[in-house]
Parts: structure tokens; C-alpha cells; sequence
């Protein structure tokens, strides 16, 4: 039952997607509500997940494996942890979310929107459980062209050149991580991630410093273009703000994600040594991308570009908390994941639902609309403080969390990192006090009505989330702590070990 | 030329081995004998025929293989190999003959001879993938590239058409002089011209000759260089592919090319393996060469054939590779590649057919305009076949690199391996242009409608898709049987 609950997740969109192709073009509103149907029902689906989920023994669970291709030997291997967990939640959450926001916006081609919609949730929730490199390869590739899609054809005025760069940024990266994968599998004749691990702690695969160091960076830059880390972040302004709403708000909730998963689930455990070894230049480009992301953020005069600029920061504490190596900042760091997942797939909804009414992006264009509409101001207030990392509300623990872990281990970093913290408040608080108090113009008056019944849809679970989150943590934290323990653990041994090679290397040369 | 080498043989078990030429040939002459006769009643008829003929064709390659072996006394050798290139070069027959339907109604040249040009140059091709003496592989060249350079040609009336063919030929004769110059070297050094001989002699009795050999190595290179247009030999492609008739094109783009390749593999990874030290260098640049040289030309073109010509010279650097990797799986991955390539750039091919028009006016990328609103069945099956030709995953092109760079870092050619890759990246860009041309663009007003689908260039269309797509997500079926035929020397 358990072992087919995974494959039910992982299939429902597919079969949607692949039923929608049969639907009538004609007919935008039978795309509409078959793509509600089915990514609500794979929400609940995934719900079911959490029952079947042991939250005290750790490790993969629900593990689902064929074989598919028996030469090179290549399985179908799925499994769930307690940080993928999450991120298939998050997913599934977002994805009938984006589907009722995009309702009344996408008029043109709706059957192909929802359908590729719903093949970018298979595809996402595949990269997440995938536990054999090719198959995560696959998956990894396959979300791609869904959003490529997305973004091209439904975006704005320069949607073609976002698209292109978006799908070439990646693809040069992932082509770097397939010679890594090849590269691996004819060292241990195997793609299974787990056999992988298994061989490396045994000792029966061994890579010296130099093939580690060259695999990781492989393997890593692919990763850092997703994330994105500074400087390889050009590509996600411009994706953002040519996206549609349902295209921005699933590429900054859960295809970024992609990376830090990746950076987490395979960097790490694989290349202990090289992670280690290249942990200070990372930190810093981390740290560079949290203050110069929120000070690009503060000068943008559009609002989708500034939310885009605010995840470049918001990342950067990611891949700091990772790389802190500490406890706590690991998990605050698939903390923050989550947290930004959730507040800033909801800013992006806000911004599309503004952009909805008053065909504008522009910051200038609005003000005083909090008197136009005061309940769309007061969700996105909430928004924007969970944002900017209040406490009771979600981002404030995430944050707090990789902090404390960077202190325990370097504290300057710490001390550089929360500058990003003061300064999201100032471009937040900023853009909340342009956009929404005073004075009321006529355009905004006649044209920014309040939030309608399916636009409450969207957004409540959203806000109920950043409470939840900000307030009991304890729902969500245990399972993630296992998981980060085991890779620190991980870490921190193999580290030992290869130190002593490594520095034999170097004296010889 | 052909036939007395066709009706010498004839003895025992042979012909059995040698069924797929005997077909094809002579339904080839039939076609041409009943020309005049069928041409009044029905003018889709030679379709009819000669895709039963290559289906049959199809049938008699199965056949032989049950009978496999050597036959005419070692001049040809009919093992999985063999049959693998035999049943791709067919498949490509049948995939070029679909859409050339309703392209030659509306350039009002339907004829018999058109296919029984068709019919004899796949025979050629069947010949080359199962020779194995250089003489025979000479003379199946001979026969494949006199019938395409006439098909290059078809469109008497067509300039480009004409200068295609000129091209095409002068190249191609030259070409072939330098290969059977080569295969003069060889039987001056060795003293014999069978491939399982020679491998023989150059494994067990030292290297003499080497340089001379090596010379020999040259030559033959340049001549299967060019039929391949892998670079520095790839200045015909573009032009050729260009002014031919498009289902021409997509035939000299997968037929000869897969044939010309099963000669390399068969020539280098048999008699020359024992020398493979010093050939490899050459073959790892004229790899590079071409996926480079291929990538970024392409990158530049408008016109979408010249585009997919520079494409398929950047795909000739891929397999190349996997030559240079020396290995089974190497060998493997080759085969693995051209029978995924077959489907793709065909299916590819056969779109741009379609929507050239009436004297091919419409091929330049913008033509496409809208197309994904205008007839989404051509467009979503292009894009199946452009995503496997930029490599993405569950699609055939995808599994076919991904095994080719697999053999290639097994032989220790990381650096090829990473710029080939990087090369790859380079090659979204110029077919995700098509992309977005079809779907994000509105459509042109000015070239006018598009002309609906007939039911034979639907199955022209899907059949290749689905081919595409199955290589994909059942990749084992075919590259079980190509790691099992890649063992060429036992």
C-alpha cells in the first residue's frame, strides 16, 4: 500500500498531463477544472504520504524500485525522506495554487498551459525522489521543457529570450553533471545512489582528491546555476519577471529548490572531502549574493524584478546554512527552503493578482491601494513580513536557525549574512509602503477590486502555512533534523579520512 | 555495373545471405521497366511497391541473419552488424518514401524512377553494411552514391537542385578515388583486400609497412570522412542538402550516412583495429572538428535545411567519438546512435517537406511561424524530434550521446567527452530557435495557409516520432542487440 502510495504521486500528474493532451481545445474551462481535479487530488494524495511516513526512524522510506533499462543497469528507483518529504508537499501544495490563480489570466492555448503545467509537477516531484543518478538525471532534464514552455509562450513582452537563456543556463550546467554521472557510474558500475554511498564508506570505490574536486565542481555547478548562487544568477530575473504568475511562482518555490536538494541530497554525501575543501570560497559567493541580491532588490522599480532579487539573497542563506556544516544550520537551511517556497510563491501570486487587475508591474504605477483593497494589502502585509523574517512567522525561524549554525562555526560570516536580513526589511517594507498606502490614483481605484473567492482559495493555505511554520516548527523539523544529522555525519568522518590522502598528494607534487 | 557482380554469386546458402539486395534490386528494375505502364493508372502505386519492397527487404535481412555467416567466400559477412545497418538503412527507405508522396504531387514529378533510384541506392547501403572485403565495399559505395547523386538532382527544373547534384557528384567521385586509392595501399602491403585477412596479417605479422599502412588508414578516412560529411570533408553538406529535393535530403542525411559509417566501424575496428594507436588521433580532431565546426555554423543558418545539413555534420562528430573510443561499446553506442539519428532527423526532414510548399519556397526558419497553432500535430511531433536532437532525456538522441559519452570516458577521453557535451549545449540554441518559432511566435500572414495533413505523411510523421520516443523509454531492446552484434572480429 505504502510502496504504491509514492508511485501514485509521482504518476497522478503524468496521466493527467498525458489526459489533458486528449481534451478539446476549444474548451479552456474543461483544462482548467481537469488540471484542478487532478493536482487536488494529487495534493491529497501526497497528504497520505505523511501517514505512511515514520517520522522517528529516519533514512529513505517508502522505497519503490524496477529495473528499466538493463544495460547500462539502470533502476527506476524512488524513495522519500525527511527533506524530500517536504519538498513533494511543497510542490503539491503549489501546483493546484498556481491553477487557480492563472484561471482568468491564461485565455490563449489553456490546454496546453495546464498540461504542461501539470508535467512540470511530474517532473519536479521526480527530481525529488529519484534515488538513482540517471533517473535523477532524467527527471532533472524533463522539468526543464515544461517550463521552457511556460515561459515562452504565456510570458511577457520578452518572454522568447528569458526562455532561451533559461534553458541554456541549465543545460550547459546539467551536461556537466551527466559527465560526472557517466563518470561515476564507470568507477562503480552502478547509477543506485545508495550503492554508490555504500561503496565509497566500504572503501571499495576510492577517488583521489583531484577526480573528487573535479566531480563535485561538476556536479555542483549544475546545482548552482538552479539555486542560483551568485554570479551564475543572470538567468532568474529575466525568467521571473517574462514568466506568467503560475511560471514565476513554480519556478521560485520549488524548481530552485532543485538545487540546494541537489547540493544537499548528492554534493555532500558524495564528495565529503571536496565539499569541505571548498567550503570557504562557497560561503562567500553565498554571502555576496545575500547582500548584493537585496541591495539590487532595493533599486528595482518593477516588482517582480524586486521579488526575483530577493530570492537570489534569500538562497544565498541556504547554501550558507549548508555550508556551515553545523546542525542547525542545515536544517534551517531546508528550513528556509520551505520558507521560501511558501512566501515567496505568494508574493509572486500577490504581484500576479495586482498585475491582473492594473496591467502593470511597475512600482510607480500603484499606491494607495490598501485603501482600494484592503484585504488583498492585508494578506500581502502578512506576506511581507513573513518575508523580511518576523517572528511568529515562518521565514524567522529558517533564518535564526542558519545564523546560529554559521556563528558556531565562522562567526563573520554571521555577521556579513544578517546584513541581508536588515536589509529585506528596507526593500520590503519599502515596496509595501510605495505599492499600498498613499495617495489612491484613479487607475488604481477603478481597476484593483479586492480579493474574489477563488483568489482566497489560492492564497489562504498559503498564509496559514507562514503561521504554522512560524509558530510550531516541531511539525516539520524532527524529520528534517535526521536527514541533515546523517549527511553532517557524513561529512565530518569522510572529511577525516580524506584530509590525510589529500595532503599526501600535495607533498609529493 | 551492379548486376554481374549481383548474378556471379549466386551459389547455395548465399543468396539466402544476400535476400535484402536481390529484393531491392529487383524490384528497383521493375519499377523502372513498368514505369510507363503504372504511371497511367495510378501514380501513387510506386509508393506502394517499394514500400512493400523494403518492408520485404526488412524480411529478408531477418531471414539471412537466421542464416548468418559468410557467403560468396568471406566477401560478405552477415552477422547482427550486418543486419542492424541493413534493417536502419530500409527503416530510412521507408521513412524517406512516406513523405515523398504528397511532396512529389506537388512538385508534379511523380515518377518510378524516383524510387527506383531510392530502391538501388539502399541496396548499395545493404551491400556496404554487410561487406567485408574492401573491393565489395567499394563497389557498394559505388552503387549507393551514383543513385543519390541523381536523386540529388531529381528537380530537373530546379537550379538548386541541379547544382546539388554537381556538387554532390564532383565531391563524391573525388572522394571515392582517394577511398579506393587507400584500398590499393592495403592490398599492396598485405596482399589481400579481405577484411578478416588483413587483421590477420597486421595483428600476427608485425608492422612492416605501418607507415605505408597508416597512409592507407588516410586515405580511406578522407574517402568515408566525406561520405559521412564529418569535418574537414563537410563542405558539401550544406550546399547539397540545401538544394535537393527535402525528401532526398533526409535520406542522404540518415541512408548513406549510416552506411558509410557501418564501412568506418567495419574497416577501422576490424582490419585496422591492430593499428588503432595511430588512427585515433585523427579521429578524436575530426570529432572535435565536426561537432564544433557543425554547432556554431548551425547556429547562424536561416534557412532550417542548411541548418539541419550543419546539424548532421555536428551528429557525424558525435558518432565519430564513439569510433574514437576503440571499444564494443563504442561500437554499440554507434549503432545505438544512428538508428535513434535515423528516426529524428528523418521525422525532421519529412516536416520541412511539408511545409516547404509548392517549389520549396517555404524553408527558412521564420516559415514556421505559428505553426503550433496552425497544425499542432507537425509541431509537437517536431518538437519530439528537435528535443531528441538537442539530447533531451526519454527521447532516442538522448540515450544515443549519453551511451556515445559513456563509451568515450570508459576509453579515458574526458576532455572529449566535456567539450562534446558542452558542444551539445551549444546545439539547444539552434534547434530551441525552432521552437520558439512554432509556439511563441504568431503566425506569418504572407506565406499563406499551411496544407493539411494526407493520411500517409500522418504516419510519416508519427511513425518516427514514436520510434524516437521508444528508443527513449525502451532504449535495451535495440542496444542489447547492437552490444551483442559489436563484437565484429571472433
Amino acid at each position: 500500500m505504502n510502496m504504491n502510495l509514492l508511485t501514485v504521486v509521482l504518476f497522478l500528474p503524468l496521466a493527467g498531463f498525458l489526459a489533458a493532451l486528449g481534451l478539446p481545445r476549444s474548451s479552456a474551462e474543461a483544462s482548467r477544472r481537469w488540471a484542478l481535479a487532478v493536482s487536488l487530488v494529487t495534493f491529497v494524495m501526497s497528504l497520505g504520504l505523511l501517514a505512511g511516513f515514520d517520522r522517528t526512524a529516519g533514512g529513505e522510506q517508502l522505497a519503490w524500485d524496477v529495473p528499466w533499462i538493463a544495460s547500462p543497469n539502470i533502476h527506476f528507483a524512488i524513495s522519500v525522506n525527511g527533506v524530500s518529504l517536504w519538498l513533494v508537499l511543497l510542490s503539491t501544495l503549489l501546483t493546484p495554487i498556481c491553477v487557480l490563480i492563472s484561471w482568468r489570466s491564461i485565455r490563449n492555448r489553456a490546454k496546453e498551459f495546464y498540461a504542461f503545467l501539470l508535467l512540470l509537477e511530474f517532473g519536479l516531484i521526480g527530481v525529488f525522489l529519484a534515488q538513482d543518478l540517471f533517473l535523477f538525471y532524467v527527471f532533472w532534464e524533463v522539468s526543464l521543457v515544461p517550463m521552457y514552455f511556460l515561459i515562452g509562450i504565456w510570458g511577457h513582452e520578452r518572454r522568447i529570450y528569458a526562455a532561451v537563456k533559461f534553458f541554456l543556463y541549465t543545460m550547459a550546467g546539467s551536461v556537466l553533471m551527466l559527465t560526472a554521472i557517466i563518470y561515476l557510474y564507470n568507477q562503480a558500475h552502478t547509477f543506485s545512489y545508495a550503492a554508490i554511498l555504500n561503496q565509497l564508506s566500504s572503501g571499495e570505490l576510492r577517488l583521489n582528491a583531484q577526480e573528487q574536486l573535479l566531480l563535485f565542481l561538476a556536479f555542483f555547478v549544475a546545482f548552482a546555476i538552479k539555486v542560483p548562487l551568485f554570479p551564475l544568477h543572470t538567468w532568474l530575473p529575466d525568467a521571473h519577471v517574462e514568466a506568467p504568475v503560475a511560471g514565476s511562482v513554480m519556478l521560485a518555490s520549488v524548481m530552485l529548490k532543485m538545487g540546494c536538494y541537489g547540493i544537499l541530497h548528492f554534493c555532500l554525501p558524495l564528495f565529503p572531502g571536496a565539499a569541505r575543501r571548498c567550503s570557504g570560497w562557497i560561503a562567500v559567493l553565498a554571502i555576496v549574493g545575500i547582500i548584493y541580491g537585496a541591495l539590487v532588490a532595493m533599486v528595482q522599480p518593477n516588482m517582480k524584478k524586486l521579488v526575483a532579487y530577493s530570492s537570489v539573497s534569500h538562497l544565498g542563506f541556504v547554501v550558507l546554512g549548508i555550508f556551515s556544516f553545523t546542525q542547525q544550520g542545515m536544517d534551517g537551511a531546508v528550513y528556509q527552503m520551505l520558507n521560501h517556497g511558501i512566501s515567496t510563491g505568494a508574493l509572486f501570486v500577490f504581484v500576479g493578482l495586482l498585475y491582473e487587475r492594473r496591467h502593470s508591474l511597475e512600482i510607480s504605477d500603484y499606491g494607495g491601494v490598501a485603501t482600494a483593497a484592503p484585504w488583498l494589502s492585508t494578506a500581502f502585509l502578512i506576506t511581507t513580513l513573513a518575508s523580511i523574517g518576523l517572528p511568529t512567522l515562518n521565514n524567522f525561524v529558517g533564518e535564526f536557525l542558519v545564523l546560529q549554525g554559521t556563528a558556531i562555526a565562522h562567526f563573520q560570516w554571521t555577521v556579513w549574512a544578517s546584513l541581508g536580513v536588515i536589509f529585506s526589511a528596507c526593500y520590503m517594507l519599502w515596496l509595501y509602503q510605495r505599492v499600498f498606502y498613499g495617495k489612491v490614483g484613479e487607475a488604481v481605484r477603478s481597476h484593483v477590486s479586492d480579493l474574489r473567492a477563488r483568489e482566497w482559495a489560492a492564497v489562504v493555505p498559503l498564509l496559514a502555512m507562514m503561521v504554522w511554520m512560524g509558530v510550531y516548527s516541531q511539525t516539520f523539523l524532527p524529520p528534517v533534523g535526521q536527514v541533515t544529522a546523517q549527511i553532517r555525519g557524513m561529512v565530518e568522518n569522510v572529511s577525516q579520512r580524506v584530509a590525510q590522502p589529500a595532503r599526501e598528494v600535495a607533498r609529493v607534487r | 555495373m551492379s548486376a554481374d557482380i549481383v548474378v556471379t554469386g549466386f551459389i547455395g546458402g548465399d543468396m539466402v545471405r544476400f535476400l535484402p539486395e536481390i529484393v531491392l534490386t529487383v524490384m528497383g528494375t521493375l519499377l523502372m521497366v513498368l514505369d510507363p505502364v503504372l504511371r497511367k493508372r495510378s501514380s501513387s502505386v510506386f509508393g506502394h511497391l517499394s514500400i512493400g519492397a523494403l518492408v520485404a527487404g526488412i524480411a529478408g535481412a531477418v531471414l539471412a541473419y537466421s542464416h548468418a555467416g559468410q557467403a560468396f567466400g568471406g566477401m560478405l559477412r552477415v552477422d547482427g552488424f550486418a543486419t542492424f545497418f541493413r534493417v536502419v538503412v530500409m527503416g530510412v527507405g521507408i521513412l524517406t518514401v512516406l513523405p515523398s508522396y504528397s511532396f512529389l504531387k506537388r512538385q508534379g514529378a511523380e515518377t518510378g524512377e524516383f524510387h527506383a533510384l531510392l530502391l538501388f541506392s539502399i541496396a548499395g547501403q545493404c551491400l556496404m553494411a554487410a561487406a567485408n572485403d574492401l573491393i565489395i565495399i567499394f563497389i557498394g559505395l559505388e552503387i549507393s552514391s551514383i543513385a543519390s547523386y541523381v536523386l540529388a538532382g531529381y528537380l530537373r527544373d530546379d537550379k538548386r537542385s541541379n547544382e546539388a547534384a554537381l556538387k554532390y557528384f564532383l565531391l563524391g567521385s573525388f572522394a571515392t578515388a582517394f577511398f579506393l586509392y587507400g584500398v590499393a595501399v592495403v592490398y599492396g602491403c598485405t596482399g589481400s583486400i579481405n577484411l578478416t585477412v588483413v587483421h590477420t596479417l597486421l595483428t600476427f605479422g608485425g608492422s612492416a609497412q605501418a607507415v605505408l599502412l597508416g597512409v592507407a588508414a588516410a586515405l580511406m578516412f578522407v574517402g568515408l570522412g566525406f561520405k559521412v560529411s564529418a569535418a574537414p570533408f563537410q563542405m558539401w553538406a550544406p550546399d547539397v542538402y540545401q538544394g535537393a529535393p527535402t525528401p532526398v535530403s533526409a535520406f542522404l542525411s540518415a541512408g548513406p550516412k549510416a552506411a558509410a559509417f557501418a564501412v568506418f566501424l567495419r574497416i577501422f575496428m576490424t582490419a585496422f583495429a591492430p593499428i588503432g594507436r595511430a588512427w585515433e588521433p585523427l579521429v578524436w580532431l575530426s570529432a572535435l572538428a565536426s561537432m564544433t565546426i557543425g554547432n556554431f555554423a548551425a547556429l547562424r543558418q536561416t534557412n532550417v535545411k542548411r541548418m539541419l545539413a550543419y546539424s548532421s555534420v555536428a551528429h557525424a562528430g558525435y558518432v565519430l567519438v564513439a569510433l574514437t573510443a576503440r571499444s564494443e561499446t563504442g561500437i554499440a553506442a554507434a549503432m545505438f546512435y544512428l538508428a535513434a539519428y535515423g528516426f529524428m532527423n528523418v521525422g525532421a526532414f519529412a516536416v520541412v517537406s511539408h511545409l516547404s510548399g509548392r517549389g520549396e519556397k517555404r524553408q527558412s526558419i521564420d516559415d514556421m511561424a505559428g505553426l503550433g497553432q496552425s497544425q499542432p500535430l507537425t509541431a509537437a511531433m517536431l518538437s519530439v524530434f528537435l528535443l531528441s536532437l538537442i539530447g533531451v532525456p526519454l527521447t532516442g538522441g538522448f540515450f544515443g550521446k549519453f551511451y556515445i559519452f559513456k563509451a568515450a570516458l570508459e576509453s579515458h577521453l574526458v576532455w572529449l567527452t566535456v567539450l562534446g557535451l558542452l558542444n551539445s549545449a551549444v546545439a539547444a540554441f539552434y534547434y530551441l530557435r525552432l521552437l520558439v518559432v512554432m509556439y511563441m511566435r504568431d503566425p506569418a500572414d504572407a506565406s499563406g495557409p499551411v496544407e493539411p495533413l494526407t493520411p500517409a505523411f500522418r504516419v510519416a510523421l508519427i511513425l518516427p516520432a514514436v520510434g524516437t520516443l521508444f528508443l527513449g523509454i525502451f532504449p535495451s531492446w535495440v542496444l542489447d542487440f547492437a552490444a551483442r552484434s559489436a563484437a565484429l572480429v571472433k
